[in-house]
């Protein structure tokens, strides 16, 4: 197992040289990207002896003999995707296909703000001074996040200027194509509001193909004085695609930002979300379903660290297990010294539904601060049988009473999403998972 | 006790050993420090103990050499240097003083607050007890009642002899000599501990406690207990004592082995109150402790501890469900104050079908301290309707020290209902205030509010340990106030 992973390493290794000739190496960032790209090849891959990756383990993904850089240009038609957009409203689009920036499907800005791409971002001198302030400054300098950073070419660029309010929701879509190969890519997004700016964001991976594809995204999103941030993750892939999805976010005085992930699909899906608050009067809000069958695998790894006064973090993970699949929820609450008077909740429940199904959850508080709350509660159960029971009696079918009942248990979650067509393609994606039609709107 | 230093101790055992000769040729006799295969052999045959004990001590030596000190935990401490240690000292005699006064006053101060009897704190202290009353009689008593049921309560170098076959059985079964670093270690060079076997059926007349086996003369640095409840047995065990412990060795590496066959019931109680090192973290012990029970068919396993000593404790007294029907308990209350650190917890494994757990465990940190609890549920695939319930509840005092929760959650079947939950608050101004308004000074409503946060451990402890144990509460909480 070992030697095998050895392989895609050293292919990663290899293919850096062949990286640096498509870009330029004599910026700035490259000089980051070489710094990450050394601390990858210290790291390598993780494994399951790392405390963060206990639970979860890459090794049936990592065998996959993946490409790294797709060499042609796919081009797809609108109509053979559609289904994946939220097509019913208006929105701006940053759409890739195979790591690359289709700009047939997307529809950018520059109109008071700027809705465009990574790499333009990185090379126009006129985004200089913002890459230089923000780009890699949260990112982890773990194993994967670094991988991502030491080849970061490609990806949304979002940046809201002060006071804006951006009219409708940017959307980010990553296609994979990969007919012949196992394709493996490596977004790169960063995500810039300043004060009194708001924006909300629905990002997707995609593959449209059978073959193995693995994505290690990176994005940052810094979210000054008093701006919102309200941020969607759909995440409903084929089941030979895995996602490694490692967000990092940095909130200012009164900002309020909330990450909702919509985890129905995939093969190995990992979300790293990391929240830091360095402000006073701080909302995050960190909210999930998992709704999984077959051999999937979802593992949530939140992080949100309270380094002061006054601040909130509110988490609501729930998840629903069928088959073999495998739910991993480790959240962690860091209460600094100074962070006195805050205020962080965390709940996750699970429900199994099949024997085979399994839950590994450890939610975790480090707390050094006194005149704190801190509460979090875990569950693991099971419908309530006589409430299925009492469905029956009234003539709902045993599979509606159910469903029924997972949309109550889930609908926490649910309630707090802000845009009606993301919460209804929500709804009709539970539904379908859960093999009913419901017949109402949430 | 604040007032008392290590510089003090250190003093005070150096000069009455010198007074008091503290080694005396006959008396003591302590081995070169270091360890290696032969030191381990040596060890087995000083307690002469037949082949297959030595055998297994020696596997256990050869396993704890290839494996690594464990990091995991979140405490900070030097490493002990294992080649430093003497491995075997015979029980020492400790100097005897001819009255009450020649005693540590501060000492003298806690044992008044706990409630200790005159005639207790001499024997605690090590004042030579009067003839009047004889603590040998009433450990006679004990003896005889103990010995008509059929009941075996005896140190375990004893039981080697006496009850090779018991021992032999079930030794190691519950916690296997590679089961961690410290446990191979300890089985490896345990000196002594405490063997008790409760017979088919028999209900324990009265709590076990090593505080009354009088031939045991102190505890040791390895200590190994193993307690064995045959079939429908009954027996509440107490280990260690509220009275502060001044010990000189600095790693204690226990080992625990509990084993409730079918139908039995064992309580295990401990309140440890170690020495924790000065107000500014120096000296300490450091305790490593491996206590593990296994339940059989309709067997409950009870753990209640009170963790008020050692600079560093790392202790996880954990379950394993394995009979159908089984329970396992878990009652903690864990105080932390000044430079301590507790990295403790529990492990509830669930196996058996319809087997349920509780866990309830009460952290208290001030000063400086670090208080972690690490839990582990795990619900096995054929763990039909297991049951578990877990509260992790921190107090912190001040904004120096910190709360930690660490806790593990596995399941693998579907019909198992685990819950968690967590809280961490401080002591509220209201709370103070309302007490304050009624005559209550800050430093005894403290202690009353503490008091009721630990009150559902407390009531779990057997009666005489609950009222020491409270007042024991209120020491180690002493001048953490504003």
């Amino acid at each position: 197992m070992t030697k095998v992973k050895m392989e895609l390493k050293e292919k990663i290794v290899a293919s850096y040289v062949a990286f640096e000739n498509d870009v330029d190496i004599n910026s700035e960032i490259h000089d980051i990207r070489t710094e990450a790209f050394q601390n990858f090849e210290k790291l390598g891959f993780p494994t399951k002896k790392l405390e963060a990756w206990k639970y979860t383990s890459l090794n049936s993904v990592l065998k996959n003999d993946f490409s790294i850089f797709p060499n042609k240009e796919n081009a797809i038609e609108f109509a053979d995707v559609k289904k994946y957009f939220i097509h019913d409203i208006d929105t701006y689009k940053v759409v890739f296909i195979d790591g690359k920036y289709s700009s047939f499907l997307s529809d950018t800005t520059h109109d008071g703000k700027d809705v465009c791409l990574m790499s333009s971002a990185l090379s126009k001198p006129k985004y200089k001074s913002v890459i230089k302030k923000y780009f890699n400054k949260i990112a982890k300098q773990d194993n994967l996040t670094s991988l991502n950073t030491a080849f970061t070419n490609e990806g949304a660029y979002i940046y809201i200027p002060k006071n804006v309010e951006v009219e409708k929701p940017i959307q980010i879509i990553n296609f994979t194509t990969g007919n012949d190969v196992a394709t493996m890519i490596q977004p790169r997004n960063l995500v810039v509001v300043e004060e009194n700016a708001h924006v909300q964001i629905i990002e997707r991976h995609q593959s449209l193909t059978d073959n193995a594809v693995l994505t290690n995204s990176v994005t940052e999103i810094f979210s000054a004085k008093n701006a919102t941030v309200d941020y969607y993750k759909i995440q409903n892939d084929k089941d030979n695609a895995s996602l490694v999805d490692n967000t990092f976010i940095e909130q200012k005085t009164n900002s309020v930002v909330s990450v909702h992930t919509f985890s129905f699909g995939g093969n190995i899906t990992r979300n790293n979300l990391n929240f830091y608050q360095r402000g006073e009067h701080i909302d995050s809000i960190l909210k999930g379903i998992t709704i999984i069958e077959g051999k999937q695998h979802v593992d949530h790894h939140t992080l949100v660290h309270h380094i002061e006064p006054n601040c909130e973090s509110h988490q609501d993970y729930k998840g629903i297990f069928d088959a073999r699949s495998t739910g991993v929820f480790n959240g962690k609450v860091i209460v600094e010294k100074e962070a006195q008077k805050t205020n962080a909740y965390q709940q996750n429940n699970n429900v199994l539904v099949s024997d085979k199904a399994t839950i590994n959850a450890k939610p975790q508080l480090e707390i050094f601060a006194d005149d704190v709350k801190c509460s979090h509660g875990c569950t693991i159960g099971q419908l309530d049988e006589d409430a299925l029971f009492y469905m029956q009696q009234r003539g709902i079918p045993k599979k509606e009473g159910k469903a029924l009942l997972m949309y109550a248990f889930a609908n926490t979650v649910l309630e707090s999403v802000k845009i009606p067509e993301v919460k209804q393609r929500i709804n009709k994606l539970i539904a379908t998972k859960l093999g009913v039609h419901i017949g109402f709107d949430l | 006790m604040s007032k008392y230093t290590e510089e003090d101790l250190e003093q005070e055992l150096k000069t009455k050993e010198y007074e008091y000769g503290f080694y005396t040729d006959i008396e003591s006799e302590t081995f070169a420090k270091g360890l290696n295969e032969d030191v381990v052999r040596a060890i087995s045959k000083k307690k002469n103990e037949p082949q297959w004990m030595t055998d297994w001590r020696i596997e256990a030596f050869r396993v704890w050499e290839k494996m690594e000190e464990p990091d995991w935990a979140n405490v900070k401490y030097p490493k002990p240097d294992f080649q430093g240690i003497a491995y075997y000292s015979a029980p020492k005699q400790k100097p005897k003083l001819n009255s009450l006064d020649e005693v540590d006053p501060d000492l003298l101060e806690t044992f008044k607050k706990l409630g200790i009897s005159l005639e207790e704190q001499k024997r605690l202290a090590n004042v030579a007890v009067d003839i009047v009353i004889d603590s040998v009689s009433v450990a006679t008593t004990f003896k005889k009642t103990l010995g008509e049921k059929g009941i075996i309560f005896m140190p375990i170098s004893e039981a080697i002899q006496e009850h090779p076959e018991l021992v032999r059985k079930h030794l190691g079964t519950v916690v296997p000599t590679s089961d961690n670093f410290y446990a191979a270690l300890n089985s490896a060079v345990f000196s002594d501990g405490s063997f008790c076997y409760i017979p088919k059926g028999v209900k324990c007349p009265m709590e076990l406690s090593t505080y009354f086996r009088i031939n045991e003369g102190g505890t040791g640095q390895f200590e190994r207990t193993l307690v064995v409840a045959d079939k429908g047995s009954y027996v509440s065990y107490l280990e260690g004592c509220t009275a502060p412990s001044r010990d000189e060795n600095q790693l204690h590496a226990a080992v625990v082995e509990l084993i409730a066959l079918d139908d039995a019931e064992i309580k295990y109680s401990t309140v440890q109150n170690w020495y924790p090192g000065d107000a500014d973290g120096k000296g300490g012990v450091f305790n490593f402790v491996t206590k593990r029970g296994i339940c059989e068919t309709n067997a409950k396993i009870s753990w209640t501890q009170v963790e008020t000593g050692s600079a560093v404790t790392w202790k996880y007294p954990s379950c394993i469900l394995k009979g159908n029907n089984s329970v396992g308990e878990f009652y903690s209350i864990a105080v932390t104050n000044h430079h301590q650190q507790a990295d403790t917890g529990t492990k509830m494994i669930h196996l058996g079908k319809n087997t349920k757990s509780t866990i309830i465990s009460k952290g208290i940190s001030a000063g400086k301290s670090q208080n972690s609890y690490r839990g582990l549920v795990h619900v096995g695939a054929r763990a039909e309707n297991a049951r578990n319930f877990s509260q992790c509840d921190s107090l912190l005092m001040g904004n120096a020290c910190g709360a930690h929760t660490f806790p593990y959650i596995e399941a693998k079947n579907k019909s198992a209902q685990i819950e968690h939950e967590a809280t961490t608050s401080k002591i509220g101004e209201d709370q103070l205030f309302y007490c304050n308004q009624r005559g209550i000074d800050t430093e005894k409503a403290i202690a009353l509010i503490v008091n009721g946060f630990s009150k559902e451990v407390l009531n779990k402890l057997p009666m005489e340990f609950a009222v020491e144990a409270q007042k024991l509460l209120e020491i180690s909480l002493e001048g953490s106030v504003g």
